[in-house]
């Protein structure tokens, strides 16, 4: 048995999960202090790999990062390759994931009661001090389900990242490029328990979500 | 100890323009809701950037728009009561006021200054509780424990009382007097409610549509208030357009009757003011035959809305305040004292 998809989806989602974690609460913090029509442009160009089918996001990527384009080329200088790598899985999921971390963490920066950090402020807090001491844990249910909405999407993708890295057994086969490549090469019995580990996988991270939200809500009532 | 504020800020079409000097002692701001008074705390605190002036406490310089200093709210020392006191409600009450002391580099001096305050607050017991499951006096004392255990040059609250009911709202006034007492620094309290402002400031200053009065002692004030914004602001119930007509004497064009007045007139006389309180049954001088309308009943007064006979047709009821006693008559004929009678002006 080749455990190899599970464990390249599962780090691919994980090291996916955690940049969007950051670039997504940084992209949010910063864009709501924007001016009103910088910051409708920066969201339409945030957003559009949510709304966008998922191969036509990969043909961006590969518009960018290709073996043959000038930044691809100036990479590949230093031994970085997006294409046809396991870590051009993770480039491929954190693009496609990135705008649902911002997205629900601009929602819940907004929710935020600015006199919270202005008394921060005033009692002398470091910004930094309020942005991960108050404003993160008073965002916490909205930031937590941005991640969680976020490695869900990066553990299922699969448009962007076929387009990028395509299937190699061993190398860059994810979960789902995996269920694909057997189901047309009629592995059916392959397919279905491939299936199946991404089922039990999307439950336990579920049940995660729900065990940590009712653990938040007991601590505020 | 003292505090100089001048500065002027446009927000669209509003303008806030706010000079006031404050020494020792509590120095309201009495304005009616959005004239700009808690711009003007946000300013001074460095939350807000005015458009210019200067604003200086004990001799630091906090903003100088010529000068090109603005310092960080957290440079400023500046203590501020927000209206719904800003307690962090991830953290409990101790660590709470343990925010304001981060300054403090040792952390068993820290712990005990906490505690202390925590004591002197009367909040013992409350340590670990949030800030959602204290009471809102609780919350208020949790809010300027932090505060002071910060030592701030200056202290500002912002209508601290307006989110409590009644009964506690009067009681955490009477407190928050005996708390003040032992603060050193200059107090700026921001208020819509003349009582309160009357109860815990020794001068006022008023804001009417963002511009400031000096502050001028609290009793003066309430004596007299010199503009029409501080009489209604004050409470005065009774203001009608006014011209002069001699040394003591004016027109009130709004009632149709002549008022002599016990202060000397000045030109630029606009309106004249008369506390509901000061219209008497039984008092001779300014005497006029009036027509009474419904009676309104008061928990222990009866105010009682009125015309005076010979306005005519000027439909401008004044109030009075009447003692209550059964059977209730109507008076027929009321007068208003010389010194009573509150001349206006615009400026």
């Amino acid at each position: 048995m080749d455990w190899y998809p599970l464990y390249n989806s599962l780090r691919i989602a994980a090291i996916s999960c955690a940049l969007v974690f950051f670039a997504g609460i940084f992209a949010a913090y910063y864009v709501a202090r924007l001016p009103r029509a910088v910051k409708g442009i920066l969201d339409v160009i945030l957003t559009l790999p949510m709304v966008l089918p998922p191969t036509v996001v990969g043909y961006f990527i590969l518009l960018v990062f290709g073996a043959k384009r000038p930044l691809g080329i100036f990479l590949a200088q230093y031994g970085i390759k997006f294409v046809m790598t396991w870590y051009g899985g993770v480039l491929a999921a954190a693009v496609v994931a990135f705008p649902l971390m911002y997205r629900t963490a601009r929602g819940a920066f907004e929710s935020f009661d600015d006199t919270l950090a202005y008394s921060g402020q005033t009692l002398g807090l470091s910004n930094t001090y309020i942005f991960w001491h108050i404003r993160m844990p008073y965002c916490r249910q909205g930031i937590l389900a941005g991640t969680v909405l976020a490695f869900a999407r990066a553990l299922g993708e699969y448009g962007a990242t076929s387009m990028l890295i395509g299937y190699t057994p061993g190398r860059t086969a994810t979960i789902s490029t995996t269920v694909y490549q057997l189901w047309r090469t009629n592995d059916e019995a392959g397919a279905f328990f491939w299936v199946m580990v991404n089922l039990g996988i999307s439950a336990v991270v579920l049940l995660i979500v729900n065990m940590l939200e009712r653990r938040t809500k007991g601590g505020r009532a | 100890m003292s505090l100089i504020v001048d500065i002027k800020k446009r927000l669209g079409s509003f303008s806030l323009s706010a000079q006031l000097e404050a020494g020792e002692g509590v120095t309201g701001i009495l304005g009616s809701s959005g004239c700009g008074k808690s711009m003007t705390l946000k300013c001074v605190a460095g939350i807000e950037r005015p458009d210019s002036g200067h604003i200086e406490l004990d001799g630091v310089v906090l903003y100088d728009s010529r000068k090109r200093i603005d310092l960080h709210p957290q440079q400023r020392r500046v203590g501020y009561l927000f209206q719904n006191y800003a307690l962090f409600p991830n953290m409990t009450l101790r660590q709470n006021i343990l925010c304001g002391l981060k300054n403090q580099p040792d952390k068993a001096q820290r712990v005990k200054e906490a505690d202390d305050m925590i004591a002197m607050m009367g909040l013992q017991g409350l340590e670990k509780h949030r800030p959602y499951q204290l009471s809102g006096g609780q919350q208020q004392r949790a809010a300027l424990g932090r505060i002071l255990v910060n030592k701030p040059k200056l202290l500002m609250l912002d209508e601290p009382f307006s989110a409590l009911d009644t009964y506690l709202r009067e009681r955490l006034q009477a407190e928050m007097r005996e708390l003040l007492k032992n603060y050193g620094g200059p107090v700026l309290l921001v208020t819509h409610s003349r009582d309160e402002a009357y109860r815990l400031c020794r001068s006022i200053a008023v804001m009417d549509k963002g511009s400031t009065t000096p502050p001028r002692p609290t009793k003066e004030l309430f004596e007299d208030p010199h503009t029409v914004a501080a009489a209604s602001l004050t409470g005065c119930k009774n203001i009608s357009k006014a011209e002069k007509r001699g040394e003591h004497q004016l027109y009130a064009v709004d009632w149709g009757v002549t008022l002599t007045a016990s202060a000397q007139l000045h030109d630029g006389l606009c309106a004249v003011g008369v506390r509901a309180h000061d219209i008497l049954e039984e008092e001779r001088h300014n005497r006029y035959a009036i027509v009474c309308g419904q009676p309104i009943e008061d928990p222990f007064e009866l105010t009682q809305p009125f015309t005076f006979a010979c306005q005519g047709d000027k439909k401008m009821p004044l109030w009075v305040k009447l003692q209550r006693h059964e059977p209730y008559s109507a008076p027929k004929e009321v007068g208003i004292a010389p010194d009573k009678v509150l001349p206006l002006y615009e400026k």
